[in-house]
């Protein structure tokens, strides 16, 4: 018999080279934010959502609310930085759910039995989100410009009013994933998320603050979202923004850290080895 | 015959629950492995800390040839764990779950679909490869999910309970899967609640109790330990009168049924007599009962 039989695989690598290879730099960062990207394409509900949102808030703003509040029809260029930072806080607050769905179904333990930074998951949910909702943000101006939004802002202007906007939308996003690590399940990651997205009514986005009552002026004032509300309404409308860009980055930043090192904690202690 | 896995002494406490008590295992390169146990036992546990998931409180575990604690990453490296809940992308297909994890494994995107492509094929879900996981049956994700797991030829793989919650038809095609994983040299570790299970795949089986190994061996073994086949008499309702172990032979059938002809319930009007193949709760009654259950004794129930 001339049979060629093939030499049998050796039963035992012991310590010989690992079956998985060690992964180029990003490669699983860029793994997670494709498959990330293909979770928010494929949320049909979430999707539509993203984009009908801005658009009958700005409608509603405009037509229903607008004329009562300013008769003058100017409203429509108060309202627009407002609305930015409703419908990305609604936008981001889908990452609570996605975090949190990975971290109770079993999926992050595969993840953590390879040879790959687990926390790249993260990483891959927070990108997907900024690209997410800065398309929704797009969605806003272009609805704006449609029903007379008329900024007045340079070029420097709108670049420093979409930094602003990316800063503030990736704050919220790590905060909603903490949020996400936090809780115990999808669902309680969606309630939590519910109680941040009411902070934008309770700024100037809507009405100035001197209409509020006056305890409630004071919490208008002093909380992170008015600062950054006024900011990006001075680049759009390019009046001075003064001190109020500082306390803007500084409220973005601020709650970025925090977000990131509780998250850290949170993901170390529920992926990390028990 | 080199080691896979070995652990000495391995510990484990969640609160004041002691999970592991000292576990002693040594699993051959290249065999098939079962920890057969009930529900708490400490499979899983056992699994967790063998994958680098999970720390010991005290004990030594080796996998691959590499030290849990000291070198996890060498470790990952070279397993794949299957776990009890399906860790598979809902959204995803299954050939981009199965491309995800060919690229975090770190296969180029050819070679990451080809290789999917492979498997869809060998799992015999080509015809499901872009339907998303969330419309498959159970059995197909099960599949799938153990497909995830050979992405890359690892050379040792877990699987926690893989045939848990599956229909008989779906249990026995993974059975011939994880037979064929054998034959290539893989060495497979699993846990199963299922004496049949650990029968059909397992070269060597150890039973674990209260977080130790209470006995190790073939399944030939263990069954010689508790008898062989437990004759079992019902009355016309169908609950259990008797129930006898035997040592499997004829003679030791004969001697079972002798004595039921002495036992006033088997006088009693519809009692139904039959043989059973042992139960895992046979081999545990029988091996955490220590010496004295392996000489063939009357079980008198209730």
């Amino acid at each position: 018999m001339t049979t060629l039989i093939a030499p049998p695989r050796p039963a035992v690598p012991g310590p010989a080279a690992p079956a998985r290879a060690r992964l180029g730099a990003f490669t699983a960062e860029s793994t997670f934010i494709g498959r990330s990207f293909r979770h928010s394409v494929r949320d049909v509900e979430a999707l539509l959502m993203a984009i009908m949102l801005p658009t009958m808030l700005m409608l509603m703003f405009t037509f229903i609310f607008g004329n009562a509040i300013d008769p003058s029809g100017g409203y429509v260029d108060y309202v627009v930085p407002g609305i930015i930072l409703l419908c990305a806080g609604f936008g981001a607050s889908s990452t609570a759910i996605s975090v949190s769905r990975d971290m109770t179904t079993g999926i992050i333990d595969r993840f953590r039995t390879m040879p790959v930074r687990s926390g790249a998951v993260l990483t891959g949910h927070v990108v997907a989100s900024l690209a997410r909702n800065l398309v929704a943000t797009g969605v806003v101006i272009v609805v704006a410009l449609l029903v007379g939004f008329r900024p007045d802002a340079t070029v420097l202007g709108w670049l420093a009013a979409f930094g602003l906007v990316a800063l503030y939308i990736l704050t919220i996003t790590y905060l909603f994933a903490a949020i996400g690590l936090a809780a115990s399940s999808p669902e309680a990651a969606s309630g939590f998320g519910f109680i941040l997205l009411f902070l934008p009514y309770v700024s100037s986005a809507f009405v100035p603050v001197e209409t509020m009552p006056e305890w409630l002026q004071w919490v208008a004032e002093y909380q992170p979202i008015t600062p950054i509300i006024e900011t990006i309404r001075g680049f759009l409308m390019d009046t001075p923004v003064d001190d109020t860009v500082w306390w803007a980055l500084g409220w973005c930043l601020a709650i970025l850290l925090v977000a990131i090192v509780w998250g850290g904690l949170l993901f170390r202690r529920k992926a990390g080895r028990r | 015959m080199s080691v896979a896995i070995d652990t000495h002494g391995l510990r484990k406490r969640f609160g004041s629950t002691e999970v592991l008590a000292g576990l002693d295992l040594s699993v051959p390169a290249g065999s098939v492995f079962a920890l057969l146990g009930p529900n708490g036992a400490g499979k899983t546990t056992t699994i967790n800390i063998l994958t680098t998931l999970v720390k010991p409180d005290a004990g030594v575990a080796r996998v691959a040839g590499f030290d849990v604690a000291a070198s996890p990453e060498e470790v990952k490296g070279r397993i794949a764990l299957t776990g009890q809940s399906a860790a598979v992308d809902e959204v995803l297909t299954g050939t981009e779950n199965l491309v995800m994890m060919g690229r975090l494994s770190g296969l180029g995107r050819q070679a990451a679909r080809d290789r999917a492509d492979e498997l869809l094929e060998r799992f015999a879900l080509t015809d499901a490869a872009h339907r998303r996981l969330g419309t498959y049956s159970g059995g197909m994700r099960r599949r799938l999910d153990l497909a995830l797991s050979l992405v890359v030829d690892v050379p040792i793989l877990f699987l926690d309970e893989p045939t848990t919650g599956l229909d008989t038809r779906s249990r026995q095609e993974l059975w011939n899967v994880i037979r064929s994983l054998t034959e290539a040299g893989t060495t497979v570790f699993l846990t199963t609640q299922y004496l049949e299970e650990a029968d059909q795949l397992a070269d060597r089986i150890a039973v674990l109790d209260r977080g130790r190994v209470a006995a190790e061996g073939t399944a030939d073994e263990l069954k010689a330990r508790i008898g062989g086949d437990v004759v079992e008499l019902r009355n016309a309702d169908g609950a259990l009168l008797l129930e006898l172990p035997t040592d499997g032979s004829v003679h030791g059938l004969r001697a079972a049924i002798d004595r039921l002809d002495h036992s006033p319930a088997s006088a009693a009007e519809g009692t139904q007599v039959s043989i059973r193949r042992p139960s895992l709760d046979d081999v545990f009654l029988a091996i955490t009962a220590g010496a004295e259950a392996s000489a063939p004794e009357l079980i008198e129930s209730k």
